[in-house]
């Protein structure tokens, strides 16, 4: 079934391609926010006593990257209720295609796209962040993939939950732009009031964010084995979830 | 008709959505290389049943077997040898018709038709670069045909495929299915156009309110329900509405609008009424037969017409 599969993502990536709002909301507008962030902090001097400007710099890759990742899931969404909506799921189903390699195609197309997106961000941001030898590129990409594929996930959820199309991408976003807000990337986990800080524990996005940051700033990943569990437990919930509630037509 | 070996077996299918039974104690065998049709109106349950068969829902109850195996189950093994086409389906809007069909041809094991033939046969062969949201109505079902006939299946499932199409492209569709019969493959179809259901099927099956009301060929049908006939016939002979009146085998003439029309339920009714014409030498300007259709079996069976 690996023909299958390698046939049908290829084709998704073709698809994704001819239309092209899709492709400007989801690979050219990450790049426009952190080149216009960019552009606003580096107008920030570091002597202004604007002290927190040096954690605004270091972070701006991190929310760049959540952007990216939150982009990728809520296009996932979007695309899996309009392809129940129409018909196509069903009709990919009645085929020798399994549910999983259908669904395994989009997941890569939404992987390949996250990676893509990141390499053009970096790329169009160096002006703005000079990217010193000391950052893990790799590593960080890396860590950006982990958490959008656990992301992904909840998104499934939500894709299995919203009815139609119409109403797909803006329940993705009530359900995820606030988990933005809680996930410690503008206020530390520790400053909030305990019950807040009992939800952001259990939040997906707090434990990305705690990933991506620790990768931007060099840890080794061994640091990180807590939420990269975290991911992958978020990961295994949601998909054994999802396949449960999920509907194909 | 000689029974070759049944290829779809349903026995007492029932299915239930919540308190809504959608189908109860269905039963009918498909036979190998017959266009077997299951006719009734929307909602009557065509479509839950031929959903099950292809092992995309669960039955309920009864015993579903396709080529010797169990839908749901063998779904896999199954889908290799079956060719599907769905009511209201649609394929990426922006996926090209050759790739359409190349990932079809990739995803089957077995030996593949040449889905290059596949196009030319169904006159998309210059529409193989177009993207699916750029096609007819028409180019799409006979695309969807393709797809179902790429793995070489034997056995094609066809629901409501000429729904929404104007006569002419349904006249073509149903020249495409006789071809997919003469390949020697057995079609399963489902359709609420009785017209369709009397030209094209060997067999059809009547199911209303998720029962099958009746079963056989469509000239068996009428035969069995609708005996009446008429002929329609201008002349001047003023006693011409007598003669025919005369003739043992007519229950009926009516004179209306300058036209008689002659009713009986005999065979030999046209015969009757012809050799009347000629012994009298009646001058007559206008003749025409009204035979019982499936149509007015299924008016006949159900106690309302089709589009109710």
């Amino acid at each position: 079934m690996l023909r299958g599969l390698v046939r049908l993502t290829w084709i998704e990536l073709k698809v994704f391609f001819r239309e092209p709002l899709g492709a400007i909301g989801t690979v050219i507008m990450p790049v426009l926010v952190f080149v216009l962030l960019g552009k606003f902090g580096s107008n920030v001097s570091p002597d202004s006593g604007f002290t927190s400007s040096s954690a605004f710099r270091i972070d701006v890759p991190v929310f760049a990257a959540i952007l990216i990742s939150i982009n990728a899931v809520l296009s996932l969404v979007a695309i899996i209720a309009i392809y129940r909506e129409g018909g196509i799921l069903k009709r990919l189903r009645a085929t020798p295609l399994r549910a999983t390699t259908i669904l395994t195609a989009h997941v890569l197309v939404k992987l390949l796209l996250t990676a893509a997106t990141l390499t053009l961000t970096i790329l169009a941001g160096k002006r703005y962040y000079p990217v010193g030898a000391d950052v893990p590129l790799f590593a960080f990409g890396l860590a950006l993939v982990i958490a959008t594929w656990s992301i992904l996930s909840v998104g499934f959820i939500i894709a299995s939950i919203v009815p139609t199309a119409r109403f797909a991408q803006p329940v993705g976003a009530i359900i995820l732009y606030p988990m933005v807000a809680l996930s410690g990337l503008f206020v530390p986990i520790e400053a909030m009031p305990p019950t807040l800080q009992r939800i952001a524990g259990v939040l997906p996005l707090t434990y990305a964010v705690s990933l991506l940051r620790g990768m931007w700033g060099g840890d080794a990943w061994r640091a990180h084995l807590g939420d990269i569990g975290a991911l992958a437990l978020v990961f295994v919930l949601c998909t054994a979830l999802a396949s449960r509630i999920f509907r194909w037509e | 008709m000689p029974r070759a070996r049944p290829v779809v077996q349903v026995s007492n299918f029932r299915k239930t959505y919540g308190r809504f039974v959608a189908v109860e104690d269905v039963s009918f065998d498909v036979y190998d290389g017959e266009i077997f049709g299951l006719i009734g109106p929307n909602g009557a349950g065509k479509t839950t049943t031929m959903e099950c068969v292809e092992g995309l829902r669960i039955p309920d109850d009864g015993r579903i077997s396709v080529l010797g195996l169990d839908p749901f189950r063998d779904i896999h093994m199954l889908q290799q040898r079956i060719g599907v086409q769905l009511q209201e389906a649609q394929l990426q809007k922006r996926i090209k018709v050759k790739e359409a069909v190349h990932l079809w041809a990739n995803l089957y094991q077995r030996k593949m038709s040449d889905g290059e033939k596949l196009l030319e046969q169904l006159g998309l062969a210059d529409k193989r670069n177009s993207w699916f949201m750029t096609l007819s109505g028409g180019q799409k079902q006979r695309l969807f045909i393709v797809l179902a006939l790429i793995n070489d299946p034997e056995v094609v499932f066809l629901d409501e495929l000429t729904t929404g199409l104007d006569p002419q492209s349904r006249r073509a569709i149903w020249e495409l299915v006789r071809g997919i019969r003469e390949r020697g493959k057995t079609v399963f179809l489902t359709t609420h156009l009785m017209e369709e259901a009397e030209k094209l099927c060997d067999r059809v099956a009547i199911i209303e309110h998720g029962r099958i009301i009746d079963m056989d060929s469509p000239e068996a049908l009428i035969k069995r329900h609708c005996r009446e006939r008429a002929v329609v016939l201008s002349t001047d002979d003023p006693a011409a509405e007598g003669r025919f009146a005369a003739i043992p085998t007519v229950d009926e003439v009516t004179l209306k609008d300058g036209k008689l029309t002659i009713k009986g339920s005999e065979e030999n009714l046209v015969t009757e009424v012809i050799r009347c014409i000629s012994e009298s030498g009646m001058h007559v300007t206008d003749f025409r037969t009204v035979l019982p259709t499936l149509e007015d079996v299924f008016l006949r069976v159900t106690g309302h017409s089709i589009r109710d």
